[in-house]
């Protein structure tokens, strides 16, 4: 099975669409938000899609990955979208109101 | 029965994921549901990530240290994160204990979004988490002394509620 450890990256469209790992702690993070913003940068993309699949743990430096990539791109119109969620990452999406800002896409 | 463990280890990002492990790895025997895993296991995150970049200051793993970083990113600090967890009658008590530069205000720090480092784009949700996920949490910090996360969970609720 492939490894993800920083993130996949991949740009369709006008969607940068961001694969995350299995683990997202603050261990990661920093380098998840470091090469998000360089293909935000980089493409000029609109919208940010963050593809849950492959994720079984996540604690509150998710948030700050999705609220921060929030921050950079809506004030230019840009919207952020979730996938593939579980139910332990829902419960985290509720609680920190992520789901308030981000649209959940059902899979 | 009683049944106690201690792990003592550097306070470098690397080590965010043994922690939750072992912690998980600790309870295990009794059959925790999934969501109590995960929650737990969350909290143990949340709590041993404060410890290691609010009370030591260390924002780069030892992998990732040395990279282009502020120089004064570049110094580890070498100080210690103890976890220690007890089983007592099916409820998990854990304690995560540094020394490192304490808490000023233990109030202000748990209210939600608040956070001492805006600049390091994190949510400012830790305590939050702790407090949602787990049944009690109490902080005790010492400014300049460090500070004490101690948590506890009843485990196995979930067989007769579901």
């Amino acid at each position: 099975m492939e490894q993800i450890k920083a993130g996949d990256f991949r740009v369709i469209d006008n969607c940068l669409m961001i694969r995350l790992p299995e683990e997202i702690d603050h261990h990661g993070a920093g380098l998840i938000c470091e090469n998000a913003d360089k293909y935000l940068v980089r493409e000029e993309v609109q919208n940010v899609i963050f593809d849950f699949e492959k994720t079984r743990f996540m604690d509150s430096s998710g948030i700050g990955i999705i609220m921060g990539r929030y921050r950079k791109i809506s004030c230019f119109g840009g919207r952020v979208y979730a996938i593939h969620l579980d139910r332990q990452i829902e419960r985290i999406f509720q609680l920190s109101g992520l789901n308030k800002i981000v649209e959940v896409l059902e899979s | 029965m009683k049944n106690e463990m201690e792990i003592i280890f550097d306070a470098v990002s690397d080590n965010e994921s043994f922690a939750r492990v072992a912690v998980a790895a600790f309870i295990t025997h009794l059959n925790p549901t999934v969501e109590e895993m995960a929650d737990i296991r969350t909290a143990v995150s949340e709590a041993v990530t404060n410890s290691i970049i609010h009370g030591y200051g260390n924002l780069q793993g030892c992998e990732t240290a040395g990279r282009d970083c502020p120089p004064e990113q570049k110094d580890i600090h070498p100080g210690k994160v103890r976890v220690g967890c007890t089983l007592e009658n099916g409820i998990l008590h854990i304690e995560v204990t540094d020394t490192g530069t304490g808490i000023e205000d233990v109030e202000k720090a748990m209210e939600p979004l608040y956070t001492t480092r805006p600049d390091l784009e994190r949510s400012g949700m830790g305590f939050a988490f702790m407090e949602a996920f787990m049944d009690d949490l109490e902080v005790e910090s010492v400014p300049g002394k460090g500070t004490k996360v101690r948590m506890v969970k009843k485990i196995g609720i979930g067989e007769w509620i579901v």
